[in-house]
């Protein structure tokens, strides 16, 4: 069976049964008792992280999550913004410094969370922690989230480098203010500022 | 522990700009963007006859018209029953008697009265509709002028009225008591005002309630498929009233310094 997943692209996305892991890390096998069981781990209206596969000729996508990193998405806020935005780099999933993580997705859609304490390999990424987070994740997410609208309102390219100096440059002023036009012009400048002094 | 997605508080309100006089063939006009929603308010004011059961006050009529640029379920006839929705919650708002001064805008008491015909559309849909409204309705009631008449009578008895000459020979409304709304929708055991879209999906009750800028309630409507608890109702209420009162108090600021500005203010409208 397969299950249709929504991307930001021009079609929808298709993830296969046989491209999905099993917490325990087998291989799946298409058996009838397999597709009744998938709903167990997913459900309408999930968060996937997933790498694409292949491309079918008339442009929609086929995913598949065949790697322990990729999985369902726990406790996070996501962020969408044009998928130009995204710098195409290696690697997609970053842990920032300030306390919580980021994938950049290709396709426009960012997604932030509290960095997990141990990595717990051996379940996979399908059972999800509801624990409540801390206030400080929260606000580090929150601050991160602002940051990130405001790099895309002023035009600026999204990659951990970005994220994280325009993060730096936004400590001085409150979490809701970053939405204000004026702050968000005055930290995305020091950002360049300081990007510019990188190269 | 009063912290949103967006690091604002439970009881603030997003980035919110207010223009005035922005369509010049009205007789008052404001749009209003908070966040993403964006609300155009046009006053005319046209002489009419006055309702048999108020001779000697004028009226308000409202009507708000979804624009298809709003949101894509507005496209064709969606947004008509939204638009119902929001001109009777208007007509409920103002049904109080304090809110305008209906008296003033009386010509002949049973002959002619001033109509104020308040047409609100929906430019964009970025959550918290209602507030935006009733603060875009306030703001062109307050940019409203209306010209000065004087009756003549005949000496046959029948009444001529005159306009007069001088464009800027207007009356104006008097706005203190004009009502703002507060929508405060309930998330789990919290709520917050001036939700986003995505915190209006996770909220299954609100509550909307309008209030003057003395903090009195004059109206109250509960929309949304959730249940509210009467506690839970009561806490809403006070925290409306408190937010409606700095509110209006923000928004009297915005646009005594728009008048103060005089002509010499400039305008940014649509092409700024």
């Amino acid at each position: 069976k397969r299950w249709k997943v929504e991307t930001n692209s021009r079609l929808d996305s298709v993830l296969l049964l046989s491209s999905m892991n099993l917490p325990g890390g087998e291989l799946r096998r298409r058996s009838a008792e397999d597709e009744l069981a998938m709903r167990d781990y997913l459900q309408e209206g999930d968060l996937i992280s997933a790498e694409v596969q292949s491309v079918f000729s008339d442009g929609a996508i086929s995913l598949h999550t065949r790697s322990l990193k990729y999985g369902k998405l726990g406790q996070g806020v996501l962020v969408q913004v044009s998928p130009s935005f995204v710098k195409r780099q290696k690697t997609h999933f970053h842990d920032l410094p300030c306390g919580a993580s980021v994938i950049l997705g290709n396709n426009g859609f960012i997604w932030i969370y509290p960095t997990p304490e141990q990595k717990d390999e051996e379940t996979g990424s399908f059972t999800t922690n509801l624990e409540p987070v801390p206030l400080s994740d929260r606000e580090v997410i929150s601050r991160l989230r602002n940051c990130i609208v405001a790099l895309v309102t002023q035009k600026l390219m999204l990659f951990d480098t970005s994220i994280l100096y325009c993060y730096e440059a936004s400590l001085p002023h409150q979490i809701k203010d970053i939405l204000k036009p004026e702050v968000m012009e005055e930290i995305v400048m020091e950002t360049r500022q300081r990007l510019l002094d990188l190269e | 522990e009063d912290l949103r997605v967006d690091g604002r508080g439970c009881e603030d309100y997003r980035c919110a700009e207010v223009e005035t006089d922005v369509v010049s063939n009205t007789s008052g006009s404001a749009r209003v963007k908070l966040g993403h929603t964006d609300i155009l308010v046009g006053v005319k004011a046209e002489m009419g006859t006055p309702k048999l059961e108020k001779p000697d006050e004028g009226y308000l009529e409202f009507f708000v018209d979804c624009s298809a640029n709003a949101t894509p379920e507005f496209e064709g006839r969606g947004g008509e029953e939204l638009g119902a929705e929001i001109a009777s919650t208007l007509y409920r708002v103002f049904s109080s008697e304090s809110s305008v001064d209906l008296k003033s805008l009386c010509i002949n008491p049973r002959e002619h009265c001033w109509v104020l015909y308040v047409d609100v559309l929906l430019l964009e849909c970025g959550g918290n509709l209602f507030d935006a409204i009733s603060i875009a309705v306030k703001a062109a009631l307050f940019n409203t002028r209306i010209p000065k008449v004087r009756v003549l009578e005949d000496e046959e008895g029948s009444k001529e009225i005159e306009l007069s000459d001088d464009p800027y020979d207007c009356i104006r409304l008097n706005v203190d008591d004009v009502p703002c709304i507060v929508t405060l929708s309930k998330i789990g055991y919290r709520h917050v005002v001036d939700a986003t879209p995505q915190e209006e999906a996770c909220s299954l009750a609100s509550l909307l309630i309008s209030v003057t800028s003395k903090g009195a309630l004059t109206s109250m409507k509960k929309v949304g498929k959730g249940s509210l608890d009467p506690e839970s109702i009561f806490e809403m209420m006070e925290t409306g009233k408190r937010v409606g009162k700095s509110l209006h108090i923000a928004l009297q600021k915005i646009l005594d310094e728009e008048e103060r500005l005089g002509t010499s203010r400039q305008k940014v409208g649509f092409l700024g």
